[in-house]
């Protein structure tokens, strides 16, 4: 089932939460809604599955208005951030609760029940854990209960609010991979709510990149990684050097550098900033004829699959990281206090307006 | 756009709330109105001499004066007992945490007549004070007696879970400090317990200035001496005097409620207080 | 596994602590003793002495004392105030926590304040109130003559004043205890289907079982052992409307002490079983929280 969402507003208080905010997930993809925490994603989230209403604005489910619709009625599947399982009960009620507490006339054979559950216990894995209570289970454990809890009542959507945020680094990786996996084999049109940009990256069809209450960027990882929309979506997905820069008639300036871009033709001596990535700094030891930034190495991070360089420009302030290969490194022969020479390969100038200008 | 206002999903909100208001409104607030609806009955000249009257005048320095009294002692030693049962080890420990509670569970009229069987001239404590010169049943130091016991889970119960989620660690800081025991304990400990044992004062004090059946045992219930203003009423009321009654009841009602305010404003701060320094 | 561990050190070094963070023998020995003294002088030596003089003239008296009509009458009629002031508690201290614990709404700290007043009030006043209302010169009081009805020194108010005096106990219980569980709960039965009574039924209810009786168990100690608003209202008729606290009264001021302190004795009874049930629930629920700690892997 596709999900379009139109125009919704919701302030709490003075707080806006979430300001005229526009999407659509088409059926069977995995989205995430990504963000810092206070921008609005889980706000959004709750306002799909109907536990929380929009001041303004309307939601659609397959092209028919849900706004007003009961969350009883709106067969989605919620995985609460901390999971939510009723603790009084066992692993198997937990997942058979959504079944049972049907009017009569739908509710399931006690039989049928029985085998839907164990189907969905083996899905999750966790089959064993039936008579369990959720206190006796790992975080991750009572994560895929709660998945398959959700699961029992053959939502059409499904929605998860931080799924691995409680988790710890290992568990939350493989937990990620095998969400991955479960969506392909299910197709399940799914909207997750994450704040960590690694775990969006992984896992998610497209993502929406959020803001203050605003979406900055949906696209696919690739694109919302390439090329990122505003200054905020670069600052938030990975690392990334900030400059600087001018603009004057489609030339930028960086310190002693000076790029030509696609646009900003008309543009008379503007403020901008430039972005470029750790790992699209060239770095030279010699000035090799070619237009460059003179820095000095401030320190050297060597451990790791590559070798990260903090550097000290002769001519700012501003720390600079690059990110070089061990081959390189090796090449290069660095020592702290280096002095060396920058090529930025691929930079990205926001205008003040916002504007995007790839060079 | 009305329905978009709903905050909650969560059903049953206007049956829950409706039914709590209406029988908060039935059992407590339309009676307790009806307090000050009989007092309209006098002017206020009538009103004031009869809630200013010698005898009831003496009643209200007894019942404050002895609260007052009774709810000091239950600060220290409350304290102490709080004190004790969260730091030390010692046998039946657990036996004496379960105890103190029994002031709640017991029933005034039981404590009084047991309290006063202990400190009657004849009693277990009374003859052993008698011969100093100390009479407590039938005197105003048999009415602290009472308050005293009435109110003396409340110190020890609000200051008891403080005392446990007090951090190991900002002692050890204290004395790592160069701190002795005692400077830790006045400059670090106190500071942190103050919001606590205020609210347990307050409590235990307004526990008692309400108190009945626990002191007209061991009271002796003189006149003037030692006659307690919830049994000004009830004399009152067996005198058939519903106006009088009524109007000594409001006077203790009005700063009944100024107690519970403070308490609601002590608990809050307290609060706060604990959750800032988290 | 690693957090029981944990956990179990933690505790550890609450009990034993360094010697940086301890006192010397002398004082700790010394501050135990004035803590049990002061404990003996108000509780323990009263609390003994219910038990002495009650089988001060022997065990037979002490079951005469009890057999006898008048005290087998209010044993019955406090066991009836109970039975109806528990039950009508109960149901209003779920619906105030409910929506007190699960929703936003204005004057929601006024409704608190003003749930906590019967505790403010006097137990005299309590009875007061009612004789103001249902009393012979009260509001109702004409209304009640005429249909032939009887509130005052009769059950009804007797039930009635048993109620105020009992009245916050269990919403105080359940308001926090609701308040600290959130609604999580609430809202994953709502998105699975289940209608607002299954919730309260099959998820609500279970999840404030123990705050839910140790409520009960404080109403019901107070509502057995309440004197001074009963006394007001009860008129007290010897085996027509006598509870067991206003019989202790009328035994112990005819001077027939062994009586009084036997019915005494069996209210002091009622009171440490109150008190072993309590701590049982205390131990229960401690017990079940720390079993609900999260146990990462």
């Amino acid at each position: 089932m596709s999900i379009e969402i139109r125009n919704i507003k919701k302030e709490f208080g003075n707080f806006t939460a979430l300001d005229n905010v526009n999407l659509d997930v088409p059926n069977g993809e995995l989205v995430a809604l990504l963000g810092p925490s206070g921008c609005g994603k889980t706000t959004l989230l709750r306002i799909i599955a109907g536990l929380e209403s929009p001041d303004h604005g309307s939601i659609h489910f397959h092209g028919e208005e849900a706004t007003d619709r009961d969350v009883r009625e709106r067969q989605v599947g919620f995985v609460f951030q901390h999971y939510a399982l009723f603790r009084h009960m066992t692993v198997f009620e937990n997942v058979a609760f959504g079944l049972r507490v049907r009017p009569k006339k739908t509710r399931p054979t006690e039989a049928e029940i029985h085998r839907r559950v164990h189907q969905l216990l083996e899905l999750v894995q966790l089959d064993w854990l039936a008579d369990r209570y959720p206190p006796q289970l790992s975080g991750g454990q009572r994560q895929r209960i709660a998945l398959a809890r959700a699961l029992a009542v053959e939502p059409k959507v499904l929605l998860l609010d931080e799924p691995f945020g409680a988790l710890d680094a290992k568990v939350r990786k493989d937990l990620r991979r095998w969400l991955r996996r479960l969506h392909d084999e299910l197709h399940i049109t799914s909207v997750f709510v994450t704040h960590d940009q690694e775990e969006a990256l992984e896992v998610a069809d497209r993502i929406v990149v959020m803001n203050h209450g605003r979406i900055e960027q949906i696209g696919s990882p690739q694109e919302v990684y390439d090329n990122p929309a505003s200054p905020f979506v670069y600052k938030f997905l990975g690392n990334v050097n900030q400059f600087n820069s001018r603009v004057n008639e489609g030339q930028a300036h960086i310190g002693d550098i000076s790029l030509s871009l696609n646009q900003h033709h008309s543009i008379q001596n503007s403020n901008a900033l430039a972005y470029v990535r750790p790992h699209d700094i060239e770095v030279f030891t010699e000035p090799n004829g070619e237009q460059t930034l003179q820095a000095i190495v401030s320190y050297i991070h060597a451990a790791g699959p590559s070798v990260r360089l903090e550097l000290q420009p002769v001519n700012e302030s501003d720390t600079i990281e690059a990110e070089i290969s061990r081959e390189r490194f090796r090449e290069l022969a660095l020592n702290q206090g280096a002095h060396v020479y920058l090529k930025p390969r691929r930079v990205q100038v926001f205008l003040e307006t916002g504007t995007t200008t790839p060079s | 756009m009305a329905k978009h206002k709903q905050k909650n999903v969560l059903p049953g909100f206007n049956l829950s709330l409706g039914y709590t208001l209406l029988y908060l409104s039935l059992i407590v607030l339309i009676p307790l109105s009806a307090a000050f609806f009989k007092t309209t009955e006098l002017t206020f000249a009538e009103f004031w001499h009869t809630v200013t009257t010698p005898r009831v005048v003496a009643s209200y320095k007894l019942t404050f004066g002895a609260s007052l009294f009774a709810a000091i002692i239950n600060a220290i030693f409350g304290l102490l007992t709080a004190w004790v049962l969260t730091r030390y080890t010692f046998p039946g420990k657990k036996l004496v945490d379960a105890l103190v509670d029994l002031p709640f569970a017991l029933p005034t009229a039981v404590a009084g007549i047991a309290l006063t069987a202990v400190y009657a001239t004849n009693g277990w404590l009374g003859s052993i004070l008698e011969p100093h010169g100390i009479k407590v049943a039938f005197t105003p130091l048999g009415v602290v007696v009472a308050l005293t016991f009435i109110g003396l889970p409340f110190v020890v119960r609000t200051v008891q879970p403080v005392l446990e989620d007090l951090e190991a660690e900002t002692e050890e800081a204290a004395a790592s400090l160069g701190a002795n025991r005692w400077q830790t304990f006045r400059r670090v400990i106190l500071p942190a317990l103050w919001p606590a044992l205020l609210t347990g004062f307050a409590l235990a004090f307004a526990r008692a200035v309400g108190e009945y059946g626990s002191v007209i045992f061991i009271a002796g219930n003189m006149p003037m001496v030692s006659e307690i203003t919830p049994l000004i009423i009830i004399t009152k009321l067996e005198q058939y005097d519903y106006t009088g009654a009524t109007a000594v009841a409001v006077v203790m009602l009005v700063i009944s409620f100024l107690l519970l305010f403070a308490i609601n404003g002590l608990q809050w701060w307290s609060s706060r207080r604990n959750s800032a320094s988290r | 596994m690693s957090t029981t561990v944990s956990q179990l050190a933690h505790y550890n070094a609450k009990v034993a602590r360094s010697r940086a963070t301890s006192e010397p023998a002398w004082v700790r020995w010394s501050l135990i003793i004035i803590a049990l003294l002061f404990l003996s002088l108000f509780l323990f030596i009263p609390l003994a002495a219910v038990f002495t003089e009650a089988l001060r003239k022997g065990f037979e008296t002490y079951i005469a004392a009890l057999v006898e009509p008048d005290a087998l009458s209010a044993i019955k009629l406090t066991l009836i105030a109970a039975a109806i002031s528990l039950p009508l508690n109960l149901v209003f201290g779920v619906a105030a926590a409910w929506a007190i614990a699960k929703f936003e709404f204005k004057g929601k700290s006024i409704l608190i304040t003003l749930i906590d007043l019967p505790f403010a009030v006097s137990p005299v006043i309590a009875g007061l109130i009612y004789v103001l209302i249902f009393g012979l010169q009260g509001w109702f009081g004409e209304w009640l003559i005429d249909h032939d009805l009887k509130v005052i020194f009769a059950i009804p108010g007797i039930v009635l004043a048993t109620i105020f005096v009992t009245f916050p106990f269990i919403a105080r219980e359940l308001i926090p205890l609701m308040q600290a569980q959130g609604k999580e709960e609430e809202e994953a039965g709502l998105v699975l289907g289940a209608s607002g009574w299954q919730i309260l039924w099959h998820i609500t209810l279970p999840n404030i079982k123990w705050g839910l009786l140790y409520g009960v168990i404080l109403t019901n100690a107070r509502a057995m052992g309440e004197f001074g608003a009963v006394s007001v209202v009860s008129g007290h008729i010897r085996g027509m409307t006598n509870t067991m606290p206003l019989h202790v009264e009328i035994l112990y001021n005819e001077y027939n002490y062994a009586a009084a302190f036997a019915v005494a004795s069996l209210l002091a009874f009622l009171a440490l079983v109150t008190l072993a049930l309590k701590s049982y629930i205390e131990w229960q629920s401690a017990h079940s929280v720390i079993a609900a700690k999260p146990v990462d892997e």
